[in-house]
């Protein structure tokens, strides 16, 4: 039955056909639209993964980020805490001189105190001297008048004298 | 596949119911020429012709003539179907480049020195006259060439697209054709081939894919009727031919070693599997061929059956019924257009796929 016989000479421009229809869709056809669809998801794709990058960027900047700004938050925490401390330290050194200063200052006022009433306690030594000369003198001058008032006079001069 | 099954019960079904129809009325052919013959016609649509016959208007065929071209020994010899005056019964002979020749049953022959007429025996076959190598552009050969220009245009355009954009981004024609090579490529080649090795049966896989499409499609457009090239067997034995080819060339060291030598199986084994692999090598491009083959051609027999049905029984009531019916047929069609163009793609790749595999424990 020839319908399942060949005919040879289909086969020929079958076969003529399909390899010149193959080699020329193969260089003007598959090779453009497989190309630029190749292209195109290799484009998806590294757009993807540079997206992808970004992304790991940015979180690992945002940790940076993070991780400053806490540093930064500890910092400015001790540096108070020292800026607290040195205040403290400063304000206690300022109270001690204060302190040292005063009681300096009032041993200072203190001895000189001394020496002046050392000092006018010699001035009025050498005055109740000087008074007790002049009396001396006095009494001398009457005791050669009158004994009796001459002691008189003594015995009441020196009780003047010692109420100062 | 249930529907290659069932296609090829129905298939056989009306061939054989054909077959008893034909020889039934075989008597009856001679009284009356008019008779309507289903099996005739049928045949006649399904197979190839030298000439493209449209349509009988008042019994005169109008019909686009075809060349001939014929390997005689005198040489190359080459006229219009046209001589023949439509007479595909030897009766008429076209005499030129020295040799005599007549067209019987859509062969041509070329008739004995001295002889004037043809004589045919028994069985058909002419006593005084041989068959010379016959390269006619049939009307197979025509519409190959129709379709290899409509797919040339295609993928032309298409490929311009691509080249047009800067960006590679399918637009207008390139967008519908697009998704159907990477269909080809990621469902065919990818997952049966590797994704190593596809590339470089890409090409031949596309062009076939789209190249029996097409022709499933142009077989199915009724004004182009009996163009059934990919339902005709030269056409899928060619392109099963070059799968073959392709997968003996592209065979390794282990597609070899399994055929003659398969690993893993005892020594008396090994013996016994190889001649059947041997014979598996030949069977698979031969199941192509006849697949493809036979499941356009059954589509095209039951079309027609059922429209013969209205003239096999002279009424027009029959009419709906087989209008219905082929229409329903002619659907499941088109999506066999598609399907055995994709079965044919998928297996060669398979095969390929087989013949390139590695090794691996």
């Amino acid at each position: 039955m020839d319908l399942i016989t060949p005919q040879f000479g289909l086969v020929f421009w079958t076969a003529i056909t399909f390899l010149v229809l193959l080699f020329i869709l193969r260089k003007f056809a598959w090779k453009p639209i497989l190309g630029a669809v190749e292209e195109r998801e290799d484009g998806i794709k590294n757009a993807l993964a540079s997206a992808e990058k970004a992304r790991k960027e940015m979180e690992n900047l945002h940790a940076d980020n993070e991780r400053i700004l806490k540093e930064a938050r500890a910092e400015r925490e001790t540096m108070l805490k020292e800026a607290r401390d040195i205040k403290a330290k400063m304000i206690a050194d300022a109270k001690d001189e204060a302190q040292a200063q005063a009681s300096k200052m009032i041993e200072q006022a203190q001895t000189a105190i001394e020496s002046e009433k050392k000092s006018a306690m010699a001035e009025l030594k050498n005055h109740v001297a000087g008074l007790s000369l002049d009396i001396a003198e006095k009494v001398v001058r009457q005791e050669l008048s009158n004994k009796d008032k001459q002691l008189e006079l003594v015995e009441s001069m020196l009780g003047e004298a010692k109420l100062n | 596949m249930t529907l290659n099954t069932f296609k090829s019960v129905l298939f056989s079904a009306l061939f054989l119911a054909i077959s008893f129809a034909g020889y039934a009325t075989e008597d009856s052919d001679n009284k009356d020429d008019k008779e309507f013959n289903a099996k005739e016609m049928i045949l006649h649509h399904v197979k190839d012709a030298h000439e493209f016959h449209i349509i009988d208007i008042n019994d005169k065929p109008i019909s686009i003539p075809l060349p001939i071209i014929l390997w005689t020994d005198n040489g190359l010899t080459t006229f219009m179907s046209s001589a023949f005056h439509h007479d595909d019964s030897g009766k008429t002979i076209v005499e030129k480049n020295g040799g005599k020749f007549v067209k019987f049953h859509e062969k041509i022959y070329q008739l004995d020195t001295n002889a004037s007429t043809v004589v045919f025996d028994e069985a058909h076959h002419p006593t005084n006259a041989h068959k010379p190598l016959d390269f006619s552009i049939t009307r197979n050969v025509f519409m190959m060439w129709v379709s290899v220009i409509v797919l040339l245009f295609i993928f032309f355009a298409t490929a311009r697209r691509y080249k047009k954009s800067e960006d590679n981004v399918p637009t207008g024609i390139a967008g519908f054709i697009e998704p159907l090579v990477i269909f080809v490529r990621d469902e065919i080649g990818k997952p049966m081939i590797g994704e190593h090795k596809y590339k470089r049966y890409m090409p031949y896989l596309l062009t076939i894919f789209f190249f029996i499409w097409i022709n499933n499609i142009f077989g199915l457009i009724p004004i182009l009727n009996g163009a059934n090239l990919s339902g005709n067997i030269a056409f899928t034995c060619t392109l099963a031919v070059f799968t073959f080819i392709i997968t003996t060339f592209s065979g390794n060291k282990n597609y070899w070693k399994h055929i003659f030598w398969m690993p893993g199986v005892p020594v008396p084994m090994k013996i016994f599997l190889m001649p059947i692999e041997i014979i598996g090598m030949f069977v698979k491009p031969i199941s192509l061929m006849i697949r493809l083959f036979a499941n356009i051609t059954a589509g095209h027999v039951i079309i027609l059956a059922l429209m013969s049905l209205i003239f096999v029984f002279k009424s027009v009531a029959i009419a709906p019924v087989s209008v219905a019916f082929s229409l329903f047929i002619t659907v499941i069609e088109i999506i066999v257009t598609a399907i055995q163009a994709y079965i044919f793609t998928i297996l060669s790749a398979l095969y390929f796929g087989m013949a390139t595999e590695e090794e691996h424990h």
